[in-house]
Parts: C-alpha cells; structure tokens; sequence
C-alpha cells in the first residue's frame, strides 16, 4: 500500500513519512488521503464517454442501405485518462447503383484510417504527442474513402457523417444530409452539420420556403456526396462536447421524419441511451418508416 | 479486392506501348476514372510526335452500369471526331483494351487553367483572364451552334479549360456522362460550384454553359475556388473586394453570367463576348483615369494625437494603466507618458533593451530588459520597487496571475516570481530560450520556447503536458472556447486543446511568424513574415480573408470593436474590418512596426522603429 503512494506521489511524500516517528504508521484517514489526492488531481476531472446505436430497414424499403459504426474507448496517458470514441453514420445513395457497397466501404475505410492513426495511443506505451492534427486526420480518411469508393463501385456514393470524441473535443467530418446534432437537456436540439442537398441550399437562398422544401421534386438530389466527382471537400470543424448534452448523429431515415420535439423528447427522457435510440427507431418506423433509419447517441458525463 | 483487380487499377508504366503504337512516357493527368498520359505516336518514327492518352479504366462489378461508361465513352469519341476548331482537341484514334478504353488526341504543350491560378502569386492579370473569357465564349458559341442538335459542354471549370504555349485556350474532357434520375438520391451532373442552379435539377441549355464560364473567370480572378464554397455563393464573394484591381465594368459582365435566374443571364455566348469585347475597349481608357483619381489620398491623412520621440527604436508595445501610459525603447528606458496628451511623466533607465511589453498591475509597472532583469516600478512615481535576476535576457513579456509574475529568459527558464517580494517561487526549465510570453488559462501556464516545445505547467511549476513544434515558438498564445492557438517559426497556425495539447488543427502560413495570434468572434488573426495577415475559422481551420502588407508582419493584431490593428514592418500601422480584412485605414510611420499596437478608450497606441510613440483615434 505504501509503495503504491510513493509512486504516486513520488519522493516528497516519502520524506515526509520518514520524518515522523516510525513507530507511529497508522495509515492515513479518509481525510487525509482526500486532502492529497484532491490537491494532486488534474484541475480537469475524469470523465466517461458512453454511447448507444440503432437501426433498422424502415417498413417501405427491402435493402438497409446505411451503414453505422460506434466506438468507444479510453486513451490512458501519462496525463490522465482521455475519453476517445468513433462515431459514424453512411446511408448511400440508391437503387442499382450499389449505395449498400458505398456506405459500407466508406465506414470500414474510414473507421480503418483513423484507427491506425490512434492505436499506438491506445495499444502501445507511446508518449510522443501526435504530430498530424484531428481536423487533418479526418481529411486523410475521407479523401481515402472517396477513393476506394470511386474504385469499389464507380458511379455510386454515400454520405458520410463522422465524429471523432478525443477529450472534450469533437472533430466532425461531413458529406451529404445525414446529420449530426447536439440535444440540449432545456430542449433545444441544434444540427451542427449543413445538408450538402439541393433543397436546403434552395433553402438557404430563400428560393424555397420550408414547406415548399418539404414536397419538393428533388429532394434527395446531393451537390456533395463521398464516391461522386473527381474532387471532394468534406465540411470539417471541431466544437466543444456539449456537457451536459448529447451528441446525435443520424440518417435522414429519422431527421425527415420524426419532428424534432420528439426527436428531442426521446433523447432526454430515455432511462439510457440505448433506449433512446431505439425509440427513436421505433418513432421513425411508426411515422411509416419510408427510408432506412440509423441513429448513434453519445454523451460525455462527469 | 483481389491482386488481380489491383493491379487492373494500376497506372501504365512509362516504356509500356499501347496496340504497338503509342509508348507511353508519363502521366500527366489523374481523374476518377483513370490517368491521362503523354505518349510517342510510333507511327511516326523519325519525328517525335507527342499525343495525349486518355484512360478510363471501367471497374464497375454492375454489367448494366459498366455497359453505360462504354457507351459514355464512344459518345465522346464520335462528338470530338466531328468537331473542328482551334480550342477543340483533335481526336486521333480510340480503342478498348480489356477493361481499359483510351482516347487518343493531339498533346497539348501548356498547362491547366487552375495549375496556372494555382501557381501565380496574386491575382492573375485582367487583361489575361479577360482575353481567355472572349476565346471561351468563342468555343461556346461553336458548340451551341452545332448541327443539328447543340452540344452543351456541361463541365466549364479552370481544369478543363488549358492554356498552350502561345497562350490560346483549349477546351479539354468532353466526357460527362452520367444518367440522372429523379426520386432516387442522386447527384447532378457537372462539377459542384461551377454549375448553375437548374443543372442541379438535371437541366443542362448553352445558358447554364454560360453559368459555368461566369463562374471559372470568378474563380480565376478571385483565387476563391467555388468547390469549397457553398453553389450558388458569388453574391456572397463579391469580385471587387476580393480583387479590387478588377474593373467594375468586367466584374458587371461576369456578375450576369452568374445571375441565378437563367432568364437574367446572358441569352448567348456571342453576346457574353460582345459584353467581354466592350469592357477590353473601355477598360484600355479607364486605367488612366483611375491612376488620377485614387483613393489611398483619404486613407493617408490620418493624423495622429500626438507623438513621443525616445532616444532609439520601439521594438515592444505599450500599455495603459490610470491615464499613464508606459512603452519601453532600445535606448534602454521605460517610459511613462500621459496617455492623453503624450506629455513626458518619467522615465526608468535599465542596462539593456526594453522590447518586451510592460505590465500593470495593483499601481506598479512590471518589465523585463535585455539587461538579465525583471523590475517592478511603482507607477507613479517610477521609484524601483525590487528586480529580479532572470539569469539571460529578458525579452519575453510579463504575465501577472495569482500573485505570480510569470517572464521567460534567455537562459532558457520560464520564471515565477513573487508579485510582492520579487523572489524566485519556482522555474521551469524549456530546451531553449524562453522569448514567449506565458499565457495563463484555467490554472496553467502556457509557454513556448526557441527549440520549439510548448509547454503546459500547472502553478507548482510541473509540466502537465508539451507540444512540439518544428521551429520555434516566440509568439505567445492566446484562446477562446475552441482551443489554444499559438503561431510558430515553421510557418504554422497552431490550434491545441488546452486540456491535453492534442493538436485538432493546423493552418499553413506563407511564411515563418512571430506574431501573436488574437481571436474575435471565433475568428483567429495573425501575421506572418510572408507580409500577410491572415484570418482563420476558430473552428474550421478555414481561411477567411488574408490582406497584404509590403513586408513582414512581426507585429501582433490586436482586435478592437468591429476592426483589428495590426502593424507591419513597411512602417505602417494597418486597421482592418476584421470580418472581411477590407481596410478602413492605414498610418505610416517612418520605419518599420515590430510591435504590436495597444488600444483603449478609442485610442490606438502603437510604437515604431522611428524611435516615436503615436497615438490614433481608433
């Protein structure tokens, strides 16, 4: 036991218990060893990163054309323990043209880029800081599986909306409408992510109104998606966890089609996040479930 | 995948002959599709003739959709056999190997339009741009005026457009192809940015050609590439703020072919070329008249308050406590002169250069000299309150928190020093010299040093964590809610969290800096030896504006109601409109600006290596 607090606190501490009489070692109270451990914590405390997942086909659809990915996990460093986690959401684009091959490819691609860049953090005992940026990280892994898209099934493509949790960070790398989003437990649900689809930018120039938007002709027409055209720019941006908050990420299998109030109610009164995901499932497929639905929630608690 | 499909996707070697006549000697193209090479007719045998191999390497699993690129691929073989004009590429012969079909055409010796936007520094000229929007509109009206049907290019964009030797353009890739559908998420065909709304909707008319054209000159004269922006964004990007040497009559031609409404636009490329034809005859006489009639005149005659002249330069910057402000100079002195009126109060002589910044607190003066010392001055009177022997020079600033004045040294320490009795509480020990200034955030001490580490130290002096950089770091950091930003010598705008140091981006400056980076509104500012001033997304990483100085730009910006000053070392103090870096106005000194300007009250105070202190109005 004493040995595990030199390590600890090192020589000082030893010194002082050598000082003392030795023939009076009873061990530190409770007190005692809050007072330390409280005046040698990290001024930023210890947090748990948790996450649930769902899915399903949807009722009109016979092909689950999305693809999802969750991972979680801690770094242990020298400097405290950091929460790490993955998360990613791919619906690909229909029909023929093989949008199953493209969202897959791209979340397997990806998840695959990213994790070489971490497993020495993660696996081995590396203590080098990392020299290539999140944000840059990100980019390589996306231009990457632009390409093993065009490669694998040319003529196909997928949207992709990816996060990466390193501490109280989230770097997000998106292409195309699936959305991220932050959910506020006072009820506000805030899509951090712009749909790269013609409607919303129809939208956003005021060229549509948003009811127009809602039976417009073209509405899954993409202006960016991963697999299509020669040059692909990913929006990428890095914004604090919310705390206390959500993180939700999704396919418009559920964000065009639950409202957002319920969207928000399920997140929050959920008992956990696996449940709320799926009830967030469920809600899509009551509402007719016309699209695939796929749904990752995270939080960040502590 | 298996090796044999890897290697069905690798490039062609150079040495490797194609059905016995062209010898390929390297690639000098890459599409989604496949490469394009440069290639020798063989045919020809005593004379080198070069041509240009166009690769599409069908990998499609789909039989269906594997049958529609070959046809794609026909379709723009058979178009560019009936096609004869000088910006058209002639088609040679075509031919399909396994999964590999290949287009041969005439080589041209040039380069792309983007390559070349890519490569110049600055802005390309306007007569240059504007010669090749007339030869662009002249192919388009060839290709609209085809019979019997007409050919809509689809895909106008600067790296289908290249330029050859005698500066002639040439239209290259007529080979868009792609079936839209309706219902199913699908993308349009064209290239994102470059196409007008109504492509989008699958609609392609010699009007959305013109769209197309609009939006590469944009492009070339802005250096804005619309792939990254949002579609349908020029309004937003204006061409004259961007490039104000653009001449309002072509950037009213260009604003017509971006009009959102085709209805609005151009009806025809031979009338967009009218339009480009009536702007080369009126801008030819307008050049003189705009040397007459220049601006800058209103932007010079700002004056300053007042000035104060020490005996030898002002490298540091200044700062303001009760009415008093203290600035130290080369000549060994820390001044303190009325703020209001510059009106000498005292002065403090030390051993050495004071270059750093002074700070104020709790009625005292606290500055490092490259005498090796940190003094504390009593405000007022300018009566020494202790120094402290830093051991090196001292030309990093101090930063006061928690009762600590924490400087950097050259004897590569980073001090902590009791604010009250001037002793020594701890240092920490960097690699090398300390010239940053530390930055105090949640109750650590930030710090970078000349090896390039970075540190992080908690208020016992123990390293919580480090950065490395690949050059140094003399710049000091300042945050926002986003992260930690820091500028080093390896050209580099830094973003760390704060917490652990992991970098979430970074930002490649022209050049070396030395500035201090200044954050408004998630808008990061800094200054670079390159002479510019950059503006970055806090969160993105993403440029917003950059302005040019005529030199390098040591000093830091400094953000101040809706404008940033900055200074440069052509002698010039520079404010800006920080959301779009348009100048409002700028001061010139009568030599370089190394520090960094202070403001307060609506007053901008800013020292100069012409041994004078001014002060502005804001």
């Amino acid at each position: 036991m004493m040995k595990f607090f030199d390590k600890l606190f090192g020589k000082k501490e030893k010194a002082i218990v050598r000082s003392q009489d030795m023939a009076n070692t009873a061990p530190l109270t409770e007190e005692q060893i809050q007072a330390i451990v409280s005046g040698q914590s990290p001024h930023f405390d210890m947090q748990q990163l948790v996450a649930g997942c769902g899915q399903s086909v949807g009722k009109q659809r016979e092909l689950n054309e999305d693809s999802i990915m969750a991972l979680t996990a801690t770094i242990a460093g020298n400097s405290g323990n950091l929460p790490f986690g993955l998360y990613l959401v791919a619906d690909g684009m229909g029909g023929h043209q093989f949008g199953e091959i493209a969202s897959n490819a791209a979340i397997r691609s990806v998840s695959d880029y990213i994790m070489k860049r971490f497993h020495p953090y993660l696996f081995h005992l590396k203590t080098e800081m990392m020299e290539e940026p999140f944000q840059e990280i990100m980019l390589g892994a996306v231009r990457e599986a632009h390409k093993v898209i065009q490669r694998e099934a040319p003529g196909s493509g997928t949207t992709l909306t990816a996060a990466l949790v390193i501490g109280q960070q989230v770097t997000i790398a998106h292409v195309g409408d699936s959305r991220a989003y932050f959910v506020y437990p006072d009820g506000r649900l805030d899509p951090i992510t712009r749909d790269h689809s013609l409607v919303k930018r129809l939208e956003e120039l005021g060229h549509l109104a948003p009811e127009e938007a809602q039976n417009y002709p073209h509405r899954n027409v993409l202006y960016r998606a991963l697999g299509q055209g020669d040059f692909l720019e990913p929006d990428i941006f890095t914004v604090a966890f919310p705390q206390p908050g959500y993180l939700m990420i999704c396919s418009d299998g559920l964000w065009g089609v639950v409202a957002e109030t319920d969207i928000q109610r399920s997140v929050i009164e959920a008992p956990t996040l696996q449940r709320a995901c799926q009830n967030l499932v469920t809600a899509a497929n009551v509402a007719g479930g016309p699209d695939n639905i796929s749904v990752v929630l995270a939080q960040l608690i502590g | 995948m298996g090796e044999g499909d890897s290697s069905a996707l690798r490039q062609l070697q150079s040495g490797a002959t194609l059905v016995n006549r062209y010898a390929i000697q390297e690639v000098i193209g890459v599409g989604g599709m496949g490469s394009v090479y440069r290639a020798r007719d063989m045919h020809f045998p005593n004379v080198t003739k070069l041509v240009a191999v166009k690769e599409m390497i069908n990998s499609a699993p789909d039989p269906l959709v594997r049958q529609t690129i070959v046809q794609n691929f026909e379709r723009e073989a058979n178009l560019l056999a009936t096609l004869n004009h000088p910006s058209i590429p002639r088609i040679n012969d075509y031919f399909t190997i396994g999964s590999r079909s290949y287009l041969v055409l005439d080589f041209i010796l040039g380069k792309d339009m983007e390559a070349i936007i890519n490569d110049t520094n600055g802005f390309l000229p306007e007569e240059q741009t504007l010669g090749w929007a007339i030869e662009l509109c002249d192919v388009l009206d060839f290709l609209h005026k085809h019979k019997p049907d007409p050919i809509i290019f689809r895909d106008m964009k600067p790296s289908n457009v290249m330029i050859n030797q005698k500066g002639d353009i040439i239209l290259v890739d007529f080979g868009i192809a792609k079936t839209f559908q309706t219902g199913m998420k699908g993308t349009m065909i064209g290239t994102e940015g470059y196409s007008p709304p109504e492509q989008y909707r699958g609609e392609a008319t010699p009007i959305a050609d013109i769209y197309a054209l609009g939006a590469t000159i944009h492009h070339a004269l802005t250096r804005r590439d619309p792939r990254i922006e949002p579609p349908f964004s020029f309004a937003e990007r204006p061409l004259r703020r961007i490039n104000p040497a653009v001449s309002a009559e072509l950037e009213a031609v260009i604003n017509t072919a971006l009009e959102y409404d085709p209805e609005n636009r151009f009806r025809t490329a031979a009338e967009m070329k009218q339009a480009l034809m009536g702007v080369a005859k009126k801008t030819g006489a307008l050049a003189r008249i705009k040397a007459a009639t220049s601006s800058i005149g209103q932007i010079d005659t700002i004056k300053p308050l007042w000035s104060f002249k020490c005996e030898d330069e002002i490298r540091g910057t200044s700062t303001v406590l009760n009415g008093t402000l203290y600035v130290g100079s080369y000549d060994n002195n820390l001044y303190a002169l009325n703020a209001a009126d510059g009106k000498f109060k005292w002065k403090y002589p030390t051993n050495g250069g004071v270059v750093s910044r002074p700070a104020a607190y709790d009625g005292n003066v606290y500055f490092g000299s490259e005498d090796k010392r940190l003094y504390a001055v009593n405000g007022i009177s300018g009566k020494e309150v202790w120094t402290y022997h830093a051991e090196g020079p001292v030309r990093s600033s101090p930063r006061i928190a928690e009762g600590h004045v924490f400087i950097g040294s050259d004897n590569a320490y980073m001090h902590a020093v009791n604010i009250n009795t001037g002793r020594l509480v701890w240092r920490f020990e960097a690699t090398d010299a300390v010239r940053s200034t530390p930055y105090v955030l949640n109750e650590l001490v930030y710090v970078g040093c000349e090896s390039g580490d970075f540190y992080a130290v908690d208020f016992r002096g123990a390293l919580k964590w480090r950065f490395h950089a690949k050059r140094a770091i003399t710049s000091s950091a300042t945050s926002s809610d986003a992260a930690l930003f820091i500028a080093s010598l390896d050209g580099m705008l830094y973003a760390l969290d704060p917490r652990n140091g992991w970098a979430l981006w970074r930002f490649r400056l022209g050049k070396a800096s030395i500035s201090s980076p200044c954050v408004v509104d998630d808008i990061v500012i800094v200054g670079a030896s390159d002479g510019f001033i950059y503006a970055v997304d806090a969160h993105s990483a993403k440029e917003i504006w950059r302005f040019r100085t005529e030199h390098q730009v040591n000093s830091s910006p400094v953000a101040y109601k809706d404008s940033v000053y900055c200074g440069s070392v052509d002698g010039n103090l520079y404010c800006l409109e920080y959301r779009t870096g348009r100048l409002r106005w700028k001061f010139g000194t009568e030599a370089a600006i190394t520090g960094s300007p202070f403001v307060y009250d609506d007053i901008v105070y800013v020292g100069s290596t012409d041994h004078r202190m001014y002060a502005l109005l804001a």
